[in-house]
């Protein structure tokens, strides 16, 4: 049927946080009330990806992008727009009203008009929990379809082969190739997992797609199962992603009752279904060999490749693992074919990756983008470059397994090959932006404090050299460091890199080898000067007063230990050697006076 | 502790728990996951259970459950405050909103005060980047706030 409206609300986990299905719920209510819930299309959508400037709203057929609504602007949106058919300007996303007062769609602002949407396609376009909206909207099942009735088990390896496309899990391994390893492995039960455990802090995009198609990721476990031969899946999902895991559970039992999983699949001899399995929490468990561990009911640690899991994983058996996000492309290129996607990205990097964009930045959010885009193009046009007037410093890629990149690269096209090249790596797609005000030894120090805790203990390069890494981290922020430290840091790194048992180990050097290489003058400012130049590490930091005192006094009453001294409406001063740096001064100074430095 | 979440009524929850998963493969894990939805946490009573419910040394499931970070072995509070030190909260100086919210609380972090009321957490990523620094409060997110927002944030609860 025609609908006069199409409205979107996003329900990803960003714009929910801020209350979007009370928006909805009061929508929905309106639109009874004044009789126009017939001729609206109402969507509960996953996350549009600009979650800096949620909760959204988007009401086709004009596009109209509403940024940052409230439960009250519902009223205006169904009053003045749904019924009176002038878009509420005042409502608009900032970027969506041009000067000339004229409107620009929602694909049009910049955030949206360098991306490229593959993985994302659906992602806020299809209601996520209704089987019906991504059968008619999306070609939904139409992949499968084609692969069970028109290809054979080796043309469907052969189609994502010549893709080219590449794990998004963080290695790159070409996807095609480890299909083949699986098809090629002996036996005849086999399994898919879906890797859905995205333990990389900082990065949601997983999540995202889960949320908000989760069917795609279904279709393309049962593309591969009909591939490599295996009748049964296994998404593997950290338990922290609550509303990930319930869309999935609805739209599994959907499929099931649609005769999509399950014995017979579309009039086929092929069967296969798909089992939930809750992660609990650890880093660690997204390494292949350790999930498969935590599969069977164990602790999950890491063993030893070879026997890759293609030949050997869950249960002994033959095992494809694949990121969700890799997953998401796969429906797509069996649609529209190898060419098309190999049609985008570069020479040895295909198609598109998914980006969580975060930290100093403005449009903080999910971007995805063609492969060689460069990293000033997603920080600064996609992104809308570093808020309240900041200098870029450095962003970092690839999270734990990863490291900075300064403003000297800032032209590098991205594809996983450069990003390896500059020390740092692709990982999952997190990307964080740092301004002048972050310290790299604190970020260092971030990072391999996460390492420490998510290590698995099972081999002692990790267990044992990462701690030591970090206490001399410790050491130099506390200002106890040397100049010798630095080396020793970069001899255990390079040691820890090359004896680790699995990729955390592996890996979790980086962020320190990329910050020492790119920032050393900051850690030797650090270790020589005792001084932290960005104003970040407190035991280096000395609190002043500056001439915008105004002699209130505050500061000296708040004072625990009594450094401050001066006199009603005079400067006051700090005893630098009385201080403990509590801050507590900083806070109570009514005009900001006091600075640390 | 607050309240007594050993019932006998709970133990039959978990009975029926075990019941369902006995003898499939991997049962360990959502049988942790299904008891800690019941006690609000796996104490050492409730793996006795499950080890002879499933058959499981003791030792196995001890191991288990202390390796993954979302057991607790202890009852958690009423209110569960999380303060996220996820990259993205972290640049945005989610430390300092911890450290407020421990001082406020006089609780470290991990620990639960002595009436049950709160337990202070630090979490990873809850994947609402777009709103850091994020606290949460059970299902309640507080996003962009600065350690002076805590206060009137903790005198909600
Ligand atoms: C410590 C560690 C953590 C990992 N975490 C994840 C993860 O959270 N999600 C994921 O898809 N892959 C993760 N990986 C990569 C997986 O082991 C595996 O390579 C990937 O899931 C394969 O899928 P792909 O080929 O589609 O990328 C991790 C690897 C390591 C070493
Ligand atoms: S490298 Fe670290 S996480 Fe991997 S097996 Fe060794 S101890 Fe475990
Ligand atoms: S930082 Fe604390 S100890 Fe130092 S001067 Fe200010 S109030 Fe006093
Ligand atoms: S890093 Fe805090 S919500 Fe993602």
């Amino acid at each position: 049927m025609d609908y006069k409206n199409t409205i979107l609300v996003c329900a990803g986990t960003g714009c929910m946080s801020s209350s979007s299905l009370k928006i909805l719920k009061r929508l929905e209510d309106l639109m009874a009330e004044k009789g126009i819930l017939e001729q609206t299309k109402i969507v509960k959508t996953g996350c549009f990806g600009l979650c800096s400037v949620g909760p959204i709203v988007i009401v086709y057929p004009e596009g109209a992008f509403y940024a940052h609504v409230q439960e009250e602007d519902a009223d205006r949106i169904v009053n003045e727009h749904l019924i009176g058919g002038k878009i509420v300007k005042d409502l608009l996303y900032k970027e969506a009203l041009l000067e000339n007062g004229e409107i620009r769609p929602f694909e049009e602002v910049p955030f949206y008009n360098k991306q490229v949407r593959i993985a994302l396609e659906h992602c806020g376009r299809i209601q996520a929990e209704d089987i019906n909206d991504y059968i008619e909207t999306a070609e939904g099942y139409e992949a499968i379809k084609k692969a069970i009735t028109k290809m054979t088990r080796e043309d469907v390896i052969e189609e994502i082969k010549r893709s080219g496309l590449r794990g998004r899990g963080g290695g790159g391994f070409p996807t095609g190739l480890k299909w083949q390893f699986a098809y090629n492995a002996p036996g005849d039960q086999k399994y898919v997992i879906c890797n859905a455990d995205e333990g990389d802090p900082g990065a949601f995009m997983d999540r995202s797609v889960l949320e908000g198609d989760p069917h795609a990721v279904i279709e393309a476990m049962m593309i591969t199962g009909y591939a490599i031969g295996a009748n049964h899946g296994y998404i593997y999902i950290r338990a922290e992603y609550p509303v990930a895991i319930k869309r999935l559970e609805i739209a599994l039992a959907q499929a099931r009752e649609s005769g999509y999983l399950g014995k017979n699949v579309m009039g086929t001899d092929f069967e296969f279904d798909i089992e939930l399995k809750l992660g609990a929490g650890a880093f660690v468990c997204g390494e292949e060999t350790a999930l498969i561990n935590s599969i069977e009911g164990k602790r999950g640690m890491a063993n030893p490749k070879p026997p890759f899991p293609a030949n050997e994983g869950v249960w002994k058996k033959p095992t494809i693992i694949n990121n969700v996000e890799t997953l998401a492309n796969v429906p797509k290129i069996i649609l529209k074919g190898a060419d098309w996607f190999a049609s985008i990205g570069t020479e040895k990097s295909k198609g598109t990756k998914v980006f969580a964009l975060g930290g100093k930045i403005n449009n903080v959010g999910l971007v995805e983008v063609p492969m060689g885009t460069t990293l000033r193009e997603i920080i600064y046009e996609v992104g809308g470059g570093i808020p309240n007037g900041k200098a870029f410093k450095a962003v970092q890629t690839g999270g734990p397994s990863g490291g900075c990149i300064t403003a000297d690269y800032l032209d590098t096209q991205i594809d996983f090959d450069s990003l390896t090249a500059l020390g740092s790596m692709m990982g999952s797609g997190g990307m964080i932006v740092m301004d002048e005000d972050n310290c790299m030894v604190d970020i260092a120090k971030f990072f391999l404090d996460f390492t420490v805790e998510e290590s698995c203990g099972k081999c002692t390069p990790c267990r044992e050299g990462t701690k030591r890494m970090l206490e001399i981290l410790e050491r130099i922020s506390e200002g106890h460091g040397t100049l010798e430290d630095l080396d020793k840091l970069e001899r255990l790194a390079n040691t820890i890199k090359s004896t680790a048992l699995c990729g955390l180990g592996q890996t979790a050097p980086n962020p320190v080898l990329s910050t020492l290489k790119y920032f050393r003058d900051e850690y030797v400012a650090h270790v020589v000067d005792k001084k932290c130049p960005a104003g970040v590490c407190t035991a280096l930091l000395e609190y002043f007063i500056t001439d915008k005192c105004i002699g209130c006094t505050k500061c000296a009453r708040v004072c625990p230990v009594t450094a401050i001294s001066g006199k009603v409406k005079e400067k006051h001063v700090i005893d630098t050697d009385k201080c403990i740096k509590c801050g507590a001064c900083m806070d109570a100074c009514p005009v900001n006076a006091i600075i640390k430095k | 502790m607050a309240k007594n979440v050993f019932t006998e009524e709970n133990f039959k929850k978990l009975d029926q728990v075990i019941a369902e998963y006995k003898g499939k493969p991997g049962a360990l894990m959502p049988v942790l996951h299904e008891a800690q939805k019941i006690f609000g946490c796996v104490a050492l009573e409730v793996q006795k259970k499950i080890s002879e419910g499933l058959n499981i040394p003791l030792a196995e499931i001890y191991g288990v459950a202390t390796f993954y970070s979302q057991f607790s072995l202890e009852p958690k509070g009423d209110y569960v405050v999380g303060v996220c030190l996820g990259t993205a909260c972290y640049v945005k100086g989610s430390q300092s909103i911890i450290d407020r919210v421990c001082k406020d609380l006089d609780l470290e972090v991990g620990k639960t005060s002595a009436d049950g009321k709160f337990t202070v957490v630090a979490t990873r990523c809850v994947g609402a980047c777009g709103l850091a620094p994020v606290m949460t409060i059970n299902e309640d997110v507080y996003g962009k706030i600065v350690a002076d927002d805590v206060p009137g944030i903790l005198a909600k609860y």
